[in-house]
């Protein structure tokens, strides 16, 4: 195993972007990660694209080929493969790119993640969404994807005196930083008092606990870490890649106040880094819904279980507190374009890491990690990345 | 023709059958051909079994978006119901207002219309839950 570098990063504004096309986003997100890289595209050995579903957002399959060609490296003919784990296809994609240059196969890859989701209809965008979880048991008799994540914070609330406040102040603590970040689909803050009288989307969760719909793309650029001085001034290096699964469907769970793939994940990025929950400064974590921060704020080890809640409304992962979560703005303030998400969480730690991150820089931060969910929980990616 | 889509697991929908581990007695809804547990000591000795469709809310929520084909029907009650054999499944609760529903109440099952095809298009049924008495 070769030690693997990110040596470039590239992200589209988030948002409804009624104006650009699925392959217009990539493209974009792609050409800024070469050249923030100084890769030509003569140097590209692969390419991995993450996209959970552009056949029901814009009837588009074959994506990562499509890709590959509107970038312009049809001619070169390098292998382009599309990686789809629902809402974590970027992070997985970007463990696929890792594993890829780790391995020796290929030299330089490059990694990308999108998602065109505003074409459709909410209703039909809901349908979609719903496709992470099991079609036959779950959706099928009327569960959305928020009503799942609803179900899990009804059972936090009732096993651990969760709140609706609590749940609250992560919405408030992430819009807090998205205003931050001039690529993020909300650049505003909200009050408490806006997230607790918004109108409901599945109980007890609202419309200010819930990430958007959204557009956007984002791109990496991985090399061997032994290479990547030659390409860049400012490598970032991935110290640990860990991917675990669990049951599709959210009633087959264990507890659905844990999300056990996340706990087996975490397990094994702490080992393969030899890193403690301590050492790392900033986390982007899954924040799809306000509940899942918490959960994943419990299940990452920042926080005993059953503690996310009361984490939150103490002000413990605000940015530059104990433990920075989501400095971003996370999913629910950045957007959540579910393809691009993965990706788009380590160009955020990436650039924290270089001390690019301007306003929202998190101070002195040296190792940070990106935890990316798919469905409810049924597939965890995390990374660890260290400044060297 | 096609065949409708929804059709396949039809008997499982209308009758709550699941499947016990002949190995270590552990039940399943719906029904799987391996054992979680036991995985290759359980293959050959999974048996089908019938849920009496009773058991207790284990967690739920209102929905208010739905999804296109639930779209008219909200806001209404999805849970995840623990059945008195074991396992636990989703589904909708119906027969009582929202706000009615608290976890652990007792529920039994009933069997009614899930959705269609549109408005001429095929009729799905299956399982929901209300509260028992």
């Amino acid at each position: 195993m070769r030690d693997v570098a990110v040596i470039g990063v590239g992200v589209t504004k988030f948002g409804e972007l009624w104006d650009k096309s699925l392959r217009g986003l990539i493209v974009e997100a792609g050409l800024e990660a070469m050249h923030d890289s100084g890769v030509t595209s003569k140097d590209v050995d692969a390419l991995y694209g993450g996209n959970m579903s552009s056949g029901l957002f814009v009837s588009q399959e074959h994506t990562a080929a499509l890709i590959g060609d509107f970038a312009g490296l049809a001619s070169r003919h390098i292998p382009a493969t599309r990686v789809e784990d629902a809402c974590a296809s970027g992070g997985v994609a970007l463990r696929q790119g890792y594993i890829s240059v780790a391995s020796g196969i290929h030299d330089v890859v490059i990694v990308g993640g999108v998602e065109k989701m505003t074409d459709v209809s909410e209703s039909l965008a809901t349908d979609a969404l719903a496709s992470a979880g099991d079609r036959e048991w779950e959706s099928f008799l009327g569960v959305t994807f928020p009503g799942l994540y609803a179900m899990m914070a009804r059972r936090h609330m009732h096993e651990y005196k969760t709140t609706k406040e609590q749940l609250g102040a992560v919405a408030v603590k992430n819009h807090r930083n998205g205003a931050l970040n001039p690529k993020a689909q909300y650049q505003k803050e909200i009050t408490l008092e806006q997230v607790l009288n918004a109108p409901m989307v599945a109980e007890p969760l609202g419309l200010y606990d819930c990430s958007p719909i959204s557009d956007g793309a984002a791109a990496l650029i991985l090399c061997p870490l032994e290479r990547a001085r030659k390409f860049t001034d400012n490598p970032v290096k991935i110290i640990a890649s860990a991917q675990a699964s669990d049951t599709l469907s959210l009633h087959s769970r264990r507890d659905i106040c844990t999300m056990d793939a996340t706990v087996a994940a975490a397990r094994n990025v702490y080992r393969q880094a030899n890193k403690k929950p301590k050492d790392i400064d900033l986390v982007e974590v899954h924040d799809c819904f306000t509940i899942t921060e918490i959960v994943a704020i419990e299940d990452l080890g920042f926080v005993k279980k059953g503690e996310g809640g009361k984490a939150s409304e103490e002000g413990l992962t605000a940015l530059n507190a104990e433990i920075s979560v989501n400095p971003s703005g996370g999913l629910k303030s950045k957007g959540h374009p579910v393809g691009a998400t993965g990706v788009a969480q380590a160009v955020e730690v990436i650039t924290q890491l270089r001390g690019e991150a301007g306003k929202r820089q998190v101070k002195n931060a040296r190792v940070g990690m990106t935890h990316n969910i798919g469905g409810s929980g049924a597939t965890a990616v995390i990374h660890i990345f260290e400044a060297i | 023709m096609s065949a409708p889509r929804f059709w396949r697991e039809i008997n499982q929908r209308y009758n709550l059958v699941g499947t016990e581990c002949g190995n270590c007695g552990k039940k399943y809804f719906p029904i799987r051909s391996v054992c979680p547990e036991c995985h290759r000591e359980s293959i050959g000795k999974m048996k089908k079994v019938k849920f009496s469709g009773n058991g207790k809310v284990f967690s739920y929520t209102v929905i208010h978006v739905g999804s296109s084909m639930f779209q008219m029907q909200t806001p209404y009650i999805m849970a995840i119901i623990e059945l008195d054999e074991g396992p636990r499944i989703t589904g909708q609760i119906i027969d009582c207002e929202t706000k009615d529903v608290k976890i652990g109440m007792p529920v039994e099952s009933v069997f009614r219309k899930i959705g269609e095809d549109g408005k001429s298009g095929t009729i799905y049924y299956g399982y929901k839950f209300r509260l028992m008495k």
